[in-house]
């Protein structure tokens, strides 16, 4: 049997056991650094970033940036308006082909790369981030940290079926090395940090 | 010398017909090596970094048996399904098999360079299945009916003008369109249509994780998860060197993976895949296909511990003007030489020849793989075992002669400044293949030693 022969023969070759290295210190940086740190990597790949005081101010502002989108659906409950129905599950993801902007909010975003984590939970459908045309996150300021090492940190033992790191739009730069955005995902990714 | 046909050099010459061709390829790799470095200083612990990754990987070989089967595990009690396959043969059967078991005869594929080197798509449309690659660069060179030049940038060979042509045969798309943005809507249109229609997805893995039995997918278009979210069967594919201890030691790789390939902070996808979605079947092929013998090779182990960021190749003086084409196997470039001879000796001999040793290529290596010395391990491994062209073996020979006995280093040194001064024309010409494509320099009218002697010696 395969497995067996490959376990025998690594087990063989294998050299003498080297022990793993101590993890990478912790960075403890200032919120508001952090924030100007996201913000400023996040637009430098192709994102849409909005700081605003307060939750409600939320709302308003999707409103009015996607009004001529026809199927838009939040999976955040607080986002849920006559515009902007709440998200019915449907076992399906082909039914979800259709959607124009879907909502979410992330665990966690990092501020060197401006990554967020989403997790079963939060998306849903796992497909949903990536078959919608336009995505949004809102993110409070509270759940940003400084790097990969401090977000899995916080991940740690974290059970998920299914789990991603978003950082912006779709891309692709596979010909002739110019940049365009939206691939096969979203064509536009929408951030809002609020306090 | 070998059985194939064409090896390096000639395969070069080819590539090198056309030279404004050769400069563009050159500098739009130049171009991404200088994104990398800019990504690579933003960092000020990006050396400790890379001595973690290559610690994590030390440990993860050295103990690789043991993290597979912990990965098993967990991946069987996460409910994957979970295969092994000794070579590419029983990879791509095993892949059939469970395309069978579900009367599925299309699918859609994201970027595994794994896949290529086991010629799986050739193998599955022999059986008269069809397989559509996903990813945009592969996608390109699919139609193209070419295997991809580059393991990020699988069609950074290719001009937008041909590759709208490509589109107008394939695709519908109006003659003449070279307009990135308008090839990769059609491409979008074209590919949405593939992912919604297919039952069957396969991926290939970036990262397998030993303590909680997941694996991590890396793509930038969001075509792996298209893929895998929108099939009733998704299948993962691995070589078994994929293998981390932990879930955190991601923290290290991911920093390092998109920066030293193509300058990205991070992927746009960093995809966790632990359990199947309900109703979905998850299979992972674990694949040794040469692996475990290079694991035995003390010299060539430390290529194992390879995370496939394509750095080696952007910075390579080499590949940059041959282009990837001109290796001959499915991973090019200076770690793609290292890894063919240990699948065929005879059939690969000229790969490692393929370097100018200048190091470039372990200087940028984010899991710091001695690149450069395996280089040139492999060809003295190629000449003691006479696999090599005679010409390589009589120059080989010599430089071995030259180099070990400072006497007769000084006198060809003298002599080599000599022939250069009085008859250029007898290393400027066509029996010398470095000639080709390049002048020789200028000759410096004094050695290093003997300028070593005069200057600071005397002192
Ligand atoms: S050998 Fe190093 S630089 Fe080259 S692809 Fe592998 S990890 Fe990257």
């Amino acid at each position: 049997m395969s497995r067996d022969k490959i376990l025998a023969a690594l087990r063989q070759n294998q050299p003498e056991l080297a022990p793993l290295p101590a993890s990478m210190p912790l960075q403890q940086i200032e919120i508001l650094e952090l924030q100007a740190k996201f913000k400023a990597v996040a637009e430098g790949i192709g994102s849409t970033v909005h700081l605003v005081d307060e939750f409600g101010a939320i709302q308003p502002m999707i409103a009015a940036r996607f009004s001529a989108e026809k199927r838009i659906l939040s999976t955040v409950k607080e986002l849920v308006s006559a515009a902007v129905p709440e998200f019915q599950f449907d076992a399906d993801p082909h039914s979800y082909a259709d959607v124009d902007v879907a909502i979410f909010k992330p665990e966690l975003g990092v501020a060197e790369n401006s990554a967020l984590w989403l997790t079963e939970a939060q998306m849903r459908i796992r497909v949903l981030p990536f078959i919608t045309q336009h995505i949004v996150m809102v993110i409070p300021l509270s759940s940003l940290v400084p790097d990969m090492h401090t977000a899995y940190q916080k991940i740690a033992e974290a059970d998920y079926g299914f789990g991603t790191f978003i950082a912006g739009p779709s891309k692709t730069a596979d010909i002739e090395q110019s940049l365009v955005l939206g691939a096969h995902g979203p064509r536009s990714m929408t951030i809002f940090i609020y306090a | 010398m070998n059985t194939k046909t064409k090896d390096h050099p000639e395969l070069s010459e080819l590539f090198n017909q056309d030279e404004q061709r050769v400069n563009w390829h050159d500098e739009t790799l130049w171009w991404i090596r200088q994104k990398r470095d800019k990504s690579a200083h933003g960092i000020p612990e990006w050396e400790t970094l890379r001595e973690k990754a290559s610690q994590i990987k030390n440990n993860a070989l050295s103990n690789l048996a043991d993290y597979l089967v912990s990965f098993e595990e967990r991946a069987l009690a996460n409910g994957i399904i979970v295969h092994w396959a000794a070579d590419a043969a029983e990879h791509n059967q095993i892949v059939h098999g469970i395309l069978q078991k579900h009367g599925i005869s299309k699918m859609v594929k994201s970027k595994s360079m794994l896949t290529e080197e086991c010629h799986l798509n050739e193998y599955l449309e022999k059986q008269g299945l069809e397989v559509i690659d996903s990813d945009l660069g592969e996608r390109i060179v699919q139609l193209a009916k070419e295997p991809p030049s580059h393991i990020v940038l699988p069609c950074i060979h290719k001009k937008k003008e041909e590759i709208g042509d490509l589109f107008h045969q394939h695709l519908g798309v109006e003659a003449g369109t070279s307009d990135p943005q308008i090839l990769t809507e059609a491409a979008r249109q074209h590919l949405r249509e593939t992912f919604l229609t297919r039952k069957a997805a396969l991926t290939g893995v970036n990262f397998a994780i030993a303590e909680t039995g997941e694996f991590v997918v890396c793509t930038n278009e969001g075509n792996a998860d298209m893929g895998a979210h929108l099939a009733d069967v998704h299948i993962a594919c691995m070589g078994i060197e994929k293998i981390i201890p932990k879930r955190k030691h991601l923290g290290v790789f991911l920093r390092l993976l998109a920066r030293s390939a193509t300058g990205q902070p991070v992927t746009t996808y960093s995809s966790h895949f632990k359990r199947p979605r309900e109703g979905q079947e998850m299979h992972i092929v674990l694949v040794d296909n040469g692996r475990t013998v290079q694991m035995g090779r003390e010299d060539f182990r430390a290529s194992l511990k390879c995370i496939r960021c394509g750095a080696c190749m952007n910075t390579c003086p080499v590949y940059r003007r041959s282009g990837g084409h001109s290796y001959s196997y499915a991973i090019s470039g200076p770690i793609g030489a290292i890894l063919a001879p240990n699948l065929d000796r005879e059939k690969y001999a000229d790969l490692p020849f393929a370097s100018t040793l200048c190091g470039s290529c372990s200087n940028v290596c984010p899991v710091k793989i001695d690149i450069h010395q395996q280089l040139y391990k492999w060809r003295q491994v190629i000449v003691q075992e006479g696999y090599a062209a005679s010409s390589k073996k009589m120059s080989m020979k010599l430089m071995n002669y030259t180099l070990s006995s400072p006497g007769i280093y000084r006198t060809a040194g003298k002599a080599g400044r000599l022939i250069m001064k009085y008859a250029p024309f007898a290393v400027n010409n066509q029996f010398n293949p470095w000639y080709k494509q390049r002048d020789m320099p200028e000759v410096p009218k004094q050695s290093f030693g003997e300028w070593y002697k005069k200057n600071v010696k005397s002192e």
